[in-house]
């Protein structure tokens, strides 16, 4: 049994890692409930953005916040070019699952192509570093991280129930015929909602790329994790993203720190299946 | 004559094949068929499952890497002879299937992409017990000294041969599943499961049976596959490779076709190929991703699907009506006439709080035309939905003979001899019309065999008028025509009762006098018939007895004309009388 401090420790970093599932979660969870698609390339666009930032940052050398700011926008632009696909084609839920793995295979061998498949890690000449606390360390951009992670879904939920567009969303999803009726304008939310999903996997992908090293192969260790995450916080519940999120992170955590690392997938895997089996009306 | 041909070419090209290492091709080509084998019988088996229900699985990497890591530890550590290796991996990858889906489609309407999930999610689970357990522990397996029998000479040839075998047996096995009763069960649950479920069809079971079959082939390719790489790794065993390869090659190739996953096999093989090694390995996978997404979006129906569509549009043979010269007697075990056939005791059903069935008191009795009326919204189809088992009622008994049709699964009740028909006609959209009748013959309670559910769907499209329109797709049906489309499913099914729910509504006067006649003509052939209806007029020419429904509860029961006159009916639908 590991000691009490390597514990707290590990249960500090399963917290952070959390937080990046709940960010990267987040807009897939609104996509699948709210346009009703899933899309399978929000991995494989995280990661670009993530190559993207080690790009800008670790070899342009700009910095982070820049970079970030660059890259969030355009990737909204993005989000919102496939919608535009998916509605121009009208696409069902099903076949986005298949179009979104075209897409990952493409992006995937793009960032292959240009980054190979060698590790990349960003040498940051300005470290984040580490605020000591007690016997504890906290890595101050992680801690960061889980502070924009809540504020986004905080803001996302806050959207969501109290604006109108946001109410207007959740109207169309619960009936699209309906809320056009009423002069719910489907196309331009979910322009926007896929916008805002995609510029939210850009952030989670750039945190990635500055807390960890990059491989292509990662694009695809995600999407089990992720997906665990999304089906337990509830579809299109950001706060729910959020605490899912934060409740697998720490029990992968604490069974890496007990038991051996490889063994820490069966956890979020386990959880997704019991998940799936027993309360498919969370979908 | 149609249906002898694909096995006739099926043996011809693999005994060409077979001996195809005689010739002493170059060592590359041998490897390449091999490939091409590994992924037709890979693709083939996913579809056998996938492609024919529409459960698509994103776990075929799992039921494959099981049969790569059975042979391998039984061949590499435990020192089996290779050949007996492979039956055991096909077993372990179906017993792991079997498994799964046990506990999967057991989950009532599970939907398509939840499975697709779960499928991947249980790859994973896999790949890390695997990883992390004495089956591999991380380094890897070493088949390199393994021996191999030497047919040819070569241990490569070989390898070809059971790559030939594994694929011929794959798309055998697809072509005879395809043309048997289980595919044609896939096919309807792939198009309306809830309604194929009502028609007899034993879902659970059919998609069982179909991901056993799937899992073994799977793992029999596997193992074969461990003995070609000779070093097997976890990571490329569970890798995301064979689950994307084996759908993309179904989708292209056409996924409702035996033969279609042959083609994208094969065509998908050579593309990779083409850009095997070097600096084009990276460019070729993003090409793939390409066509997989233009495949979607343009060809929805993969190749052999263009195929079908583009044939369908020739003008229908005219099926010859084979109405026998004496009518068919319906009612499969009816007993004396007037005796209760079917009786509703009590029969509560809650959505939410809203009380759709509030105790129901019901007798239907053995040849009568019972009419079921009430306003909208008092629990008439949620009767028709309780009896034919599509809801579970909360309590309350109903009772067909001594069986307690609560208490039966949907498909069993059909087995029993109740058919029904849809408010709003749910034919099976990709089947033709006289498959559509012959999955109710199939299925239903006449439980007929292949020939002779065709000749029974036969007969009653001719009856009801739709002979014509036999190799149809429904979709080319107009409303009316759909109506009786429903009808004829429902008699081809040899049924004792026939529950019609508004069989009627949006039919013009015409069609509903000659309705009429079928249905009375339906009930002298001995079937006992429920008839729904709001069309007040056509209920009181043709029913026997008369039950009003409202609220959920029987308000009022017994002979037509007298039951309208009623105080209770006349309020429920028209109101108190305030004046």
């Amino acid at each position: 049994m590991p000691s009490a401090t390597l514990l707290a420790q590990s249960l500090l970093s399963g917290i952070f890692i959390g937080g990046l599932y709940g960010l990267m979660g987040l807009g897939l969870s609104l996509f699948w409930r709210y346009l009703r698609l899933i899309n399978l390339a929000h991995f494989a666009l995280a990661f670009l953005a993530a190559y993207l930032t080690y790009q800008f940052v670790g070899v342009l050398g700009w910095h982070p916040v820049v970079a970030i700011i660059a890259i969030v926008p355009a990737f909204f632009v993005i989000g919102a070019a496939i919608q535009a696909l998916f509605l121009r084609f009208a696409i069902s839920e099903f076949a986005s699952l298949l179009v979104t793995f075209g897409m990952t295979v493409i992006v995937e061998s793009l960032i292959q192509w240009y980054w190979t498949a060698d590790f990349r890690r960003l040498e940051l000449g300005h470290d984040g570093g580490s605020l000591r606390v007690g016997p504890l360390f906290v890595p101050v951009t992680e801690a960061l991280l889980l502070v924009v992670t809540t504020v986004v879904c905080a803001a996302t939920w806050a959207w969501l129930h109290f604006t109108y567009a946001g109410k207007a969303l959740r109207a169309s999803a619960e009936d699209r015929d309906i809320a056009a009726a009423f002069g719910v304008d489907h196309r331009r939310l979910a322009l926007v909602l896929a916008g805002a999903c995609v510029a939210y996997a850009a952030l989670a992908g750039a945190f990635f790329a500055l807390i960890f090293t990059l491989t292509p192969a990662q694009i695809f260790a995600w999407m089990g994790v992720i997906f665990a995450v999304v089906i337990l916080g509830g579809l299109g519940n950001p706060l729910g993203v959020l605490a899912a999120g934060l409740a697998i992170g720490v029990s992968e955590a604490l069974t890496m720190a007990v038991t051996a690392p490889t063994w820490a997938p069966l956890v979020s895997f386990s959880l997704l299946i019991l998940v799936l089996v027993l309360r498919p009306s969370r979908l | 004559m149609r249906r002898r041909s694909g096995p006739i070419a099926l043996v011809a090209a693999t005994a060409a094949l077979a001996l195809l290492p005689l010739l002493r091709p170059p060592a590359f080509y041998e490897s390449f068929l091999y490939l091409t084998f590994l992924w037709i019988a890979l693709a083939t088996s996913w579809n056998i499952l996938s492609g024919y229900s529409g459960y698509f699985s994103f776990g075929h990497g799992a039921f494959y890497g099981a049969g790569v890591y059975t042979t391998a530890a039984l061949a590499a550590r435990f020192e089996v002879p290779f050949v007996w290796t492979l039956p055991a991996a096909g077993l372990v990858a179906a017993l792991l299937g079997f498994a799964v889906g046990a506990v999967v489609f057991r989950v009532r309407r599970l939907r398509g992409e939840l499975f697709a999930l779960l499928t991947l999610a249980v790859t994973f689970v896999l790949a890390t017990v695997v990883l992390n357990t004495p089956i591999d522990g991380g380094p890897g397996v070493f088949l390199s000294g393994v021996a191999v029998p030497k047919v040819y000479g070569t241990t490569a040839s070989t390898i070809y041969l059971f790559g030939l075998g594994a694929a011929a047996a794959a798309v055998a096995a697809a072509w005879a599943v395809q043309h048997s009763r289980l595919g044609l069960a896939l096919f309807a649950i792939s198009d309306d499961e809830d309604a194929a479920q009502v028609m007899g069809v034993p879902a659970y079971r059919a998609k069982l049976a179909a991901l056993c079959i799937s899992c073994f082939l799977a793992g029999v390719a596997g193992g074969i596959h461990a003995l070609f790489v000779t070093y097997v790794t976890v990571a490329e065993t569970f890798s995301i490779t064979v689950p994307l390869f084996v759908i993309l090659m179904s989708v292209v190739g056409g996924a409702r076709h035996w033969l279609g996953p042959t083609l994208g096999a094969v065509f998908i093989t050579a593309l990779t190929y083409a850009f095997v090694g070097g600096e084009w390995a990276v460019p070729g996978r993003a090409v793939i991703g390409l066509i997989l997404i233009l495949v979607i979006l343009f060809l929805p129906h993969g190749a052999m699907g263009f195929a079908a569509r583009r044939a369908h549009r020739r003008p229908p043979r005219l099926v010859a009506a084979s109405a026998g010269a004496n009518p068919r007697r319906l009612a499969v075990g009816s007993g004396p006439r007037d005796a209760v056939l079917l009786r509703c005791n009590d029969v509560h059903l809650t959505f939410r709080g809203v009380r759709a069935l509030a105790g129901v008191n019901l007798d239907v009795r053995a040849g009568e035309i019972l009419g079921l009326v009430g306003p909208n919204g008092s629990g008439k189809s949620t009767l028709v939905n309780t009896i034919s088992g599509y809801y579970r009622p909360d309590t309350g008994r109903i009772l067909l003979g001594q069986t307690d049709l609560a208490a039966t699964a949907a498909h069993r009740i059909a087995h029993l001899g109740v058919a029904r028909t849809f408010q709003i006609p749910r034919p099976f959209p990709r089947l033709t019309v006289l498959d559509n009748v012959a999955v109710a013959a199939l299925f239903g309670g006449g439980r007929l065999d292949w020939v002779a559910a065709q000749r029974e769907a036969r007969y009653w499209l001719d009856f009801v008028g739709l002979a014509k329109h036999a190799l149809a797709p429904p979709l080319e049906l107009n409303l009316h025509q759909r109506k009786f489309l429903e009808l004829a499913r429902a008699l081809a099914s040899v049924p004792q009762l026939v529950l019609l729910d508004e069989v009627l509504s949006g039919l013009t006067p015409a069609e509903v006098t000659n309705a009429l006649a079928l249905i009375r003509e339906i009930n002298a052939r001995g079937a006992t018939i429920v008839f729904i209806e709001h069309n007040m007029r056509a209920v009181l020419a043709l029913t026997h007895r008369l039950v009003v429904l409202n609220h959920g509860q029987v308000i009022a029961e017994g002979a037509p004309h007298s039951v309208v006159r009623q105080p209770a009916v006349v309020t429920a639908y028209l109101g108190t009388a305030h004046a």
